[in-house]
């Protein structure tokens, strides 16, 4: 049942159907991407109203939040691709992993340091070692962990698997950072938009940030995309059908030029 | 799904299964040790299922809102003291330093420091906590009948029992006769 559930996945499973695909979508992507992140952030930055507590400082979570969202959602994939790579050996899944991990890594620090911006003005420190700041530094460590442990071995399949498992097993702390705030008592303050109930923070403030999350995503996407591309190259350039692309670039290249 | 698969599959899923339990244990255990802070009642009463209490003399966190009224300030230097509560006693805290700008009464505030007796922590720094909940000033004046004063306009700032809290409800406009049981802070806050 489960073979013929997920066949039609199939045919992006090889090489490269998956890049010419990345390659379509890529522009499409990093287009939204743009859009959306500069429509978010202008609006959220420049244009919607001050908090009643914290003034313009608040501001910073246009930044702070979409890309700590996104540092837990790269996570996600990361570790769904490491499971399929691990378990049906399916080899773009695996390259994946390696594709995602550095996009994740980044939007993790990002949401460190915006929080430590926001944190320093507001709270009145930089850090502070609660179960909140302390797990999605974990999460940092474990993308680090991810890269270092895929670069580790002089044969680059067994450091993949090694890495993939490290990642599968990192799933752990993604409920950990989210509940964080619930379970111990933290200084950081509890969910806004990301719970059950209606969003605490009033919705000329929200659209923005909604805008803005949705901009990370397609930024995410679209990285992602690009960084498999490149990964799909790297692992199969030996393969006639990269030849024959690198062949076809050369000679169009070689037109432009005349 | 062949044989190989499968168990590959049992394998990951094992690994992954004891060691997210083997996490999970280990969070359970350290639990008390994982809250960045005590309440003041957890101070007084004591904490979990053994009430364990904090001795004289331990560095410690507490976090609690400052109550209305309670917050005094030594007119020739930075020193302060306020009362912290959560939904019991209260606790005193004592500071000599600049107060975040967040600090106000009815705020909450995380304070790091020593315990000199059962009651009062002597701090060596003052964090402010906020909610999750943002809005801009007209809403929260209409909702919940915030009023914003500009730093100017307040020259009770730096008084003595400071007479004219920053954030004024309109039910609790007399901070100085208010007893501690009636300042129950509002919502979960801690």
């Amino acid at each position: 049942m489960w073979g013929s559930m997920f066949r039609w996945l199939d045919p992006y499973a090889k090489p490269e159907t998956l890049y010419h695909l990345c390659g379509r979508l890529l522009p499409y992507l990093m287009g939204l991407a743009v859009f959306t992140l500069v429509l978010g952030n202008i609006w959220g930055l420049a244009f919607s109203p001050s908090d009643y507590q914290q003034g313009d400082s608040y501001r910073i979570i246009y930044i702070h939040v979409p890309s700590a969202i996104w540092s837990m959602g790269a996570y996600s994939s990361m570790a769904i691709a490491a499971f399929i790579g691990l378990v049906w050996q399916i080899r773009v899944a695996q390259w994946a992993v390696l594709a995602i991990a550095p996009i994740g890594a980044v939007y993790t620090v990002i949401a460190l340091f915006t929080g430590a911006a926001w944190g320093k003005p507001m709270w009145g420190t930089w850090w502070v070692w609660d179960a909140r700041l302390t797990s999605e530094l974990v999460l940092l460590f474990l993308y680090l962990g991810v890269i270092a442990l895929a670069g580790a071995f002089s044969e680059a399949a067994r450091g993949i698997k090694v890495a993939s498992l490290l990642a599968i097993v990192g799933v752990v702390n993604l409920p950990i950072i989210h509940y964080s705030v619930e379970w111990w008592n933290t200084l950081h303050q509890g969910a806004t938009i990301t719970k059950f109930a209606k969003p605490s923070i009033d919705p000329s403030m929200l659209w923005p940030l909604l805008i803005s999350i949705l901009g990370f995503a397609l930024l995410l996407a679209a990285l992602t995309c690009l960084r498999l591309r490149s990964q799909i190259l790297i692992f199969e350039q030996h393969r006639p059908w990269v030849r024959q692309l690198v062949d076809s670039m050369a000679a169009s290249g070689q037109k432009e030029q005349n | 799904m062949n044989p190989r698969r499968q168990k590959r599959l049992v394998a990951v899923l094992a690994f992954v299964l004891l060691l997210g339990g083997a996490i999970g244990a280990m969070l359970y255990a350290l639990q008390q040790n994982i809250d960045l802070f005590y309440t003041p009642s957890q101070l007084i009463d004591g904490m979990g299922d053994d009430k364990v209490k904090p001795e004289i003399g331990q560095r410690l966190r507490i976090g609690g809102m400052v109550v209305k009224g309670s917050v005094r300030r030594d007119p020739n230097s930075l020193k302060v003291s306020f009362d912290l509560v959560d939904t019991g006693p209260l606790v005193t805290v004592e500071y000599e330093g600049i107060l975040p700008d967040l600090f106000r009464e009815g705020q909450g505030i995380v304070a790091q420091g020593v315990l000199v007796d059962a009651k009062t922590i002597l701090a060596s720094e003052v964090l402010a906590k906020h909610d999750e909940e943002y809005m801009p000033p007209e809403v929260a004046e209409a909702v919940k009948g915030i009023k914003h004063v500009a730093p100017k306009d307040y020259q009770s700032y730096g008084q003595p029992k400071s007479a004219q809290p920053e954030v004024v409800k309109p039910e609790t406009t007399t901070p100085e006769t208010k007893k501690p049981e009636e300042n129950k802070p509002a919502g979960q806050q801690p």
